[in-house]
């Protein structure tokens, strides 16, 4: 058992949590416009990769926090999300076809959906036959499936295989203009923001019940006449759905997508940041990114041997402080 | 492709199912006596393949550097065990994934940060250098060697398991790890001893392994994985299936990657069969697990959970 109750429980500490997430938001909004302000762009595209990351993991949330299913292999979503994007700069630069019939575009907004539908195909597909197991075999067989995929990436000699592909221009969006840091930046805050406008909608309805119920108990679910299985379902395709958003959107920032983008660090790093901000919490996955790619950033800069640190204080998060920073920060150490 | 390549294709994929097994058998022990799942296990692969290149760069000898490596696996193992470890047992998976994960990066920079980045070589002694014929097949001696550590490996832990009183301890743990507990055997001595065994093992197939490729940080890291898939394949906790496992996906992986690339050269260029053909060949033992899952959710050899 992950966490009790859905992240809005309305206890007194409600108001304080909302208050960490409403301080949280204006950080990270504050951030780029003074930036952009100073000059400083290297600043605004930081922010939009945490911004970028932690809608990944808001994706994971969903399934992971509060649907308590481990998947140990969203960073196939992430990547397929990431290699959409790519193949359709690439295609739409070259003027040739995806697979010699279809004409490509450079419109994000035809290749979101292309993204999404595909993450949610795959998702559909690993899912009925994952959400078979339970407990480690669902976390292995999640990650066998990642790696599946993974080498399938390599296999793409046409997209550069293990080398990866380089974006030469980035996609372009209806309004704005998407190489501008900031109006990318915005694109990427507003794409966040439905992502948790999405997850808060569909915890807080009768779905959501059923979700949080199937974590709990899901005799009893089944005893109320709903199958646990095609929530779980439905949960976890919705959950890719969001990561392959997030790795869309990535593969644009970066102008680069490789085989890395769906290796199992990168579905450990997803897994890491959820904990880190803390589980099934609304706002814990934009907590955990901060802190993520901060430490990265600054440690990396630092230290060739950042990723030590990054164990030592995952190791601190996991043993002692069992409710993220987002529990740290409100207090509530809501245990499992 | 002739009888004698099949032949000595066949032997590199019982090689590599060995190899598979040693690593596989601990984690599948941890799990089944702990209910732990720990990604660190090829961590601690690494840390005994470094060690016994050490011990047998300064000693000469590589018999000693294979103790080296596995002792040094195993002391590892306990201190992980009491620091870290101990604290998880009680935990959810999603929290033994986290620290087990963590323990991962900690290990491998540390080190890292001890014997430097460069990757290490072993040295085999000249007696196992050389190759022998079987049949047709002129095979090297020191994969001969690799596949025979492999059986007595299963062998010992075979008799240790079913003939001994340790063993009688282990598979009563299993069952009923309160009840063990409460006619007096000392439950936490009992799980660091089974972690430490564990450990040895991946260390001793670490060391094997590091004379066959380099001894470099993050080497653990594919061969966990496939331990992993094995013990998915052969039910968690359940040696048996463990060695089932190992053997059929070592085998299943050699035979993919020599016969893919062949097969995609009827109708590619040699070049893109050879990469294309490879990275399917990858793909070959995850779709093996998938259908093996998708038929049997708990594995070949449900262990008793």
């Amino acid at each position: 058992m992950i966490n009790s109750i859905t992240s809005l429980n309305f206890t007194k500490n409600m108001s304080r949590e909302s208050w960490v997430n409403l301080l949280l938001l204006v950080v990270i909004v504050s951030v780029p416009i003074i930036a952009t302000l100073m000059d400083e762009v290297y600043y605004v595209n930081l922010s939009t990769r945490i911004i970028i990351i932690a809608m990944a993991a808001v994706g994971l949330n969903f399934a992971l926090g509060f649907g308590g299913m481990v998947s140990f292999g969203h960073a196939a979503f992430f990547g397929l999300g990431g290699y959409v994007a790519g193949i359709a700069a690439f295609h739409s630069f070259e003027g040739t076809l995806f697979l010699g019939l279809i004409p490509a575009s450079d419109q994000m907004l035809l290749i979101w959906p292309v993204a999404l539908l595909g993450a949610a195909m795959i998702a559909l597909l690993i899912g009925a036959i994952s959400l078979r197991t339970q407990g480690v075999y669902f976390i292995m067989i999640t990650l066998a499936f990642a790696q599946m995929i993974y080498y399938f990436s390599i296999s793409l000699t046409t997209y550069g295989g293990e080398d990866g592909l380089s974006i030469i221009l980035r996609n372009n969006f209806a309004i704005g203009n998407s190489n501008n840091p900031l109006h990318f930046f915005a694109l990427c805050f507003f794409a966040l923001l439905m992502s948790l406008w999405l997850s808060h909608r569909m915890v807080g309805s009768r779905f959501g019940a059923a979700l949080t119920m199937a974590k709990l108990n899901e005799t009893r679910l089944a005893t109320a006449g709903i199958e646990p299985y095609s929530i779980r379902l439905v949960a976890f395709v919705v959950s890719a759905m969001i990561t392959a958003f997030a790795g869309a959107l990535f593969a644009d920032l970066n102008g680069f997508v490789d085989p890395s983008m769906l290796s199992w660090h990168r579905s450990g790093e997803i897994i890491v940041i959820v904990v880190l901000g803390g589980v099934g919490r609304l706002f814990g996955p934009i907590a955990g990114a901060i802190a993520f790619v901060l430490l990265e950033t600054f440690l990396g800069g630092f230290t060739d041997r950042w990723q030590l640190f990054l164990g030592l204080v995952l190791l601190g998060v996991v043993l002692f402080a069992r409710g993220g920073l987002i529990g740290l920060m409100t207090g509530n150490a809501r245990h499992g | 492709m002739t009888l004698a390549l099949t032949l000595e294709q066949l032997l590199n994929g019982i090689q590599f199912g060995v190899m598979l097994f040693l690593m596989a058998s601990g984690l599948t022990l941890i799990f089944g006596v702990m209910g732990l799942i720990n990604l660190a296990h090829g961590s601690l692969y690494m840390v005994g393949a470094f060690v016994c290149a050490y011990v047998t760069g300064i000693t000469g000898s590589f018999w000693l550097g294979l103790l080296a490596g596995a002792l040094g696996a195993a002391i590892m193992g306990v201190i992980v065990e009491v620091l870290v470890i101990r604290r998880l047992y009680q935990r959810d998976h999603l929290d033994q994934v986290l620290a087990t994960f963590a323990l991962i990066l900690i290990l491998s920079e540390g080190t890292a940060l001890v014997f430097g980045s460069q990757p290490l070589w072993l040295d085999i002694p000249s007696v196992l250098k050389g190759s022998i014929e079987l049949g047709s097949v002129v095979y090297p001696v020191y994969r001969i060697l690799i596949i025979i550590v492999g059986v007595l490996v299963a062998l010992g832990l075979y008799l240790l398991i079913s003939r001994t009183r340790i063993g009688m301890k282990i598979r009563a743990g299993e069952n009923d790890r309160e009840m063990i507990g409460a006619l007096g055997v000392n439950i936490s001595v009992l799980y660091t001893f089974v972690f430490a065994v564990g450990a040895a093992l991946a260390g001793l197939a670490g060391s094997l392994v590091g004379a066959l490729q380099s001894v470099e940080v993050g080497m653990g890291e594919p061969v966990l994985i496939l331990a992993f898939v094995v013990i998915v394949i052969g039910g968690i906790g359940s040696i048996k299936g463990a060695l089932i496992g190992a053997m059929l996906v070592g085998i299943v992986d050699t035979l993919g990657r020599v016969l893919l690339p062949s097969f995609f050269q009827w109708f590619m260029e040699p070049s893109a069969a050879a990469s294309v053909g490879s990275a399917l060949a990858s793909m070959l033992i995850y779709l093996l697990m998938a259908i093996i899952l998708a038929i049997k959710p708990k594995g070949l050899f449900p262990a008793n959970d």
